[in-house]
């Protein structure tokens, strides 16, 4: 698998030479590979936000650099704008960008800035909207009259609409109800089998990224504190839990049940793993 | 980054500039300013430079904030300065072309170039030493008897409350919508007018939508905790004028005659 | 006459405003709910089930169709007693950033006792125990922008507690806050229903924080579709799934096991409770 996204030794400080001086990322090297659905985890402060708008070059790192299909995306002006177009980002709450007056131009916005012909524009306004189950009727209405969820899924639209091949979502479930939850992350997975792009998706939602990614990367005040599959990562749960985030309660119930000489594994995140778990415990003696 | 733009930018302290009442300092200022345009004498500007030097020291103030606050008025001061020099009629000093200087003319110029560097370092130094919210505390408490007149002066207090608090708010809101919508591909940079123009639509509307949504929570919210308009309100922290503050009232005063009476007095004593 | 509850809706129900001719569906339908003195409330549900309707109706930004809401005896309908209906139910919202007013804490915290018109030395009073009692009197002279979501919106309570009401209603409070703002506003809310005594009715999409509440009301397309302590409705798992929420995984673990034969109490919510039952049944 090559690499889409290579990110070596950056570092951002704000406001630097001031009395305000602060490191919001810190030597932080992290590599994808193209295809790959990783999770990034931290709480409000780890730098999370910071780390994901050094990728499409929103922010230039102080330190380091970013590379994008093995190019350095701060090489040229031509080089930061084709990485924008690479690298897709969805930033927190994105239904608050909506501007235009139809759904349909509202998620043309990106494509049209590719400076693509009508025909391609067309083409891919329809099928981001597919892929985030908008039903055609919606195209023409203004995004203003829609529903919080659908908001959502519009501004997602706009960005599925300039097919990245490496898609960025920055907590995109946060503030819904555990439907609007599963719609977004329905439609992320149908990106991802559409057009096989690789995803990186941000939240301080244990659950949620065990669920759904191959990989995560844990960040903890602005350095990476560990990486590796939601198996290894949660066999590590004390230090999750010291580090200020929250892991699934059935992880809590089995480290308790762990603590008390069960001979569980540590490594349970999901209901259906624990049920398992037990079965195995139970019914193999 | 429109998170560095500063504006009444306020630095806490705890000097006796800090903690004047602001009614006070904003009458000083007031004083300050009208002796400055009553004052036709180098003697009386003169005095101002001293006591305005003065106040910066004892503030704690970095000297280099008050410059920083003249700098967006280089270009205006030079243009006066020039204008005055080249127009005002008099005896003639030097002669190029079809430009003359007088000795009228350069007098002219010093003067004015004086007065708008002493006006904005003092309204700096209030800015500076005064938070906004005790300014329009301050503001309010002053035109209170423009009430009885029917002019809505608390409502105009509460507009600038809330402005302060959601400054800071939608500075932080407009960039992140300019970062989202450059995500998009939207280009701020390039392109004329026209181009620039239309590229604000995507950040303008947003933002404007935005606005208006947590004006209409901000409403709500403010109702709930029983807001009713400024009939029969309190106040946490009520202004009051201790003794300080009337000395320095006073002492305003004196200062102010000084300044316009400066060459009376000055040829009386020599 | 029978003594009413401090918070009681009766035949509540309430029709959005809509073009002539178009009959709207209730967003709330005929609700009968009674909240006593000291009682926390989760009132849970998926969004457009109702719940924040009917939260807007506690303190009369939303007036009843039918039906009427009584606030320690005080018809919402009254407009004389607006003012007195709100002092007793203090509202809280989902965005901390649009309910704080002041550029300075303690000010914003001030707010609504400026606004009763309570002498300087009396307010002083308020707003420093307020900001005690949410643990921010350190952050007094702060400029509220500078602070976490979770801070934030611990100020927002104090600036409502302020009021000292006696019902303390909570609109999603920690929707947009992160776990750790989310754990912080809860241990507040948590702290003033046992120590201060105050009634809370707490609006939320979250099993974890409904689970801490005394009593539960499940809404459902303007009704009140479940009701009981969180362990007996959190029992009833196959009926929450049908209602578009999630069942604490706790509960949702011992449902599985029971559906696989083996017969455990669905009862237990907290981890220590539910870790006893399996480890009772592996030991066996």
């Amino acid at each position: 698998m090559p690499e889409i996204l290579s990110v070596q030794h950056i570092s951002h400080i704000y406001s630097a030479g001031t009395p305000f001086e602060r490191a919001a990322i810190k030597d932080i090297s992290l590599s994808l590979q193209e295809g790959e659905f990783v999770g990034l985890i931290g709480h409000t402060g780890s730098g999370k936000s910071t780390l994901v708008q050094h990728l499409n070059g929103l922010l230039k790192p102080t330190s380091g650099r970013v590379l994008v299909d093995g190019q350095d995306i701060h090489a040229s002006k031509e080089a930061t704008r084709a990485a924008r177009f690479k690298v897709g980002l969805v930033f927190q709450y994105p239904e608050y960008q909506l501007f235009e007056e139809t759904v349909y131009k509202d998620i043309a916005f990106g494509p049209r800035n590719m400076k693509l012909d009508e025909a391609e524009i067309d083409r891919r306004v329809r099928a981001a909207a597919a892929q985030v189950g908008l039903s055609e009727d919606l195209l023409e209405v203004s995004p203003f009259d829609l529903s919080g969820g659908q908001k959502r899924r519009v501004a997602i639209a706009g960005v599925f609409a300039m097919e990245p091949r490496l898609l960025v979502l920055d907590e995109p479930m946060a503030g819904l109800d555990p439907v609007g939850r599963e719609e977004i992350i329905r439609c992320i997975v149908n990106y991802r089998e559409t057009t096989g792009a690789t995803i990186l998706f941000v939240t301080h939602s244990m659950e949620d990224a065990a669920r759904i990614a191959d990989r995560l990367i844990v960040l903890n005040q602005g350095e990476v504190l560990m990486e590796g599959t939601p198996g290894e990562v949660f066999a590590r749960s004390e230090e999750l839990l010291q580090a200020g985030l929250d892991i699934p309660t059935v992880t809590r119930l089995f480290m308790t049940l762990k603590s008390r000489g069960l001979p569980l594994s540590d490594a349970v995140y999901t209901v259906e793993q624990a049920m398992d778990e037990i079965l195995r415990l139970k019914e193999g003696r | 980054m429109l998170r560095d733009i500063t504006l009444g930018q306020f630095f806490p302290g705890t000097s006796l500039l800090h903690r004047l009442d602001p009614r006070a300092k904003l009458v000083s200022v007031v004083l300050f300013v009208a002796s400055l345009f009553i004052s036709k004498s180098f003697w009386g500007y003169g005095l101002c430079i001293l006591f305005l030097a003065w106040c910066i020291r004892i503030s704690g103030i970095s000297p280099k904030m008050i410059l920083k606050s003249l700098k967006p008025l280089v270009i205006i001061l030079c243009f006066t300065g020039i204008l005055n020099m080249f127009y005002t009629p008099g005896e003639v000093l030097a002669r190029f072309w079809i430009f003359k200087i007088t000795r009228e003319g350069i007098y002219t110029a010093a003067y004015m170039i004086l007065r708008i560097v002493l006006l904005i370092a003092a309204t700096s130094m209030l800015t500076y030493t005064t938070s906004p919210i005790a300014l329009t505390d301050a503001i309010e408490r002053l035109l209170n008897p423009l009430k009885k007149i029917h002019v809505p002066v608390h409502e105009f207090a509460m507009m600038m409350t809330i402005a302060l608090r959601f400054i800071p708010t939608l500075i932080e809101e407009t960039d992140k919508i300019m970062s989202a919508q450059k995500a998009r591909g939207a280009d701020f940079e390039t392109g004329g007018i026209i181009d620039k123009a239309k590229a604000l639509v995507p950040i303008l509307v947003p933002l404007f939508v935005s606005a208006f949504r947590r004006a209409d929570e901000l409403a709500t919210a403010m109702e709930c905790r029983l807001y009713h308009g400024g009939e029969g309100r309190t106040r946490l922290n009520t202004l009051v004028m201790t003794g300080r503050d009337y000395a320095a009232l006073g002492f305003m005063g004196v200062f102010c005659l000084l300044v316009i009476y400066a060459e009376r007095l000055v040829s009386i004593l020599l | 006459m029978e003594a009413r509850a401090i918070l009681s809706a009766e035949g509540l129900t309430f029709r959005y405003p809509t073009e002539e001719g178009h009959e709207e569906h209730a967003a709330l339908d005929a609700v009968n709910i009674a909240v006593e003195k000291g009682e926390f409330v989760a009132v849970l549900g998926h969004n457009g089930s109702g719940k924040s309707t009917f939260a807007k109706h506690l303190n009369a930004i939303l007036l009843p169709t039918g039906g009427a809401v009584y606030i320690d005896n005080m018809d919402t309908r009254d407009e004389n007693l607006l003012l007195a209906i709100r002092e007793t139910c203090g509202m809280v919202f989902q965005n901390p950033d649009n309910q704080i007013v002041a550029t300075v804490v303690e000010e914003d915290v001030a707010f609504a006792p400026e606004n009763m018109g309570i002498a300087p030395a009396e307010i002083r009073e308020r707003v420093d125990r307020c900001l005690e009692i949410v643990g921010m009197s350190d952050f007094k002279r702060h400029a509220p922008h500078l602070l976490s979501g979770g801070q934030k919106q611990r100020i927002a309570i104090a600036g409502v507690l302020a009021m000292e009401p006696s019902i303390l209603v909570m609109d999603e409070p920690t929707a947009m806050l992160d776990p750790s703002g989310r754990r912080e506003v809860m241990h507040t809310i948590g702290q003033l229903n046992r120590e201060k005594g105050i009634t809370v009715v707490l609006i939320t999409h979250h099993m974890d924080e409904a689970a801490q509440a005394g009593r539960v009301i499940v809404m459902s397309d303007g009704k009140v579709a479940m009701e009981g302590t969180p362990e007996a409705v959190f029992a009833r798992v196959d009926e929450i799934r049908d209602l578009a929420l999630l069942p604490p995984q706790t509960v949702d673990l011992l449902h599985r096991l029971n559906k696989a034969g083996y017969d455990l109490p669905l009862d237990t919510l907290s981890v220590e409770a539910c870790a006893d039952v399996l480890e009772t049944f592996l030991r066996q």
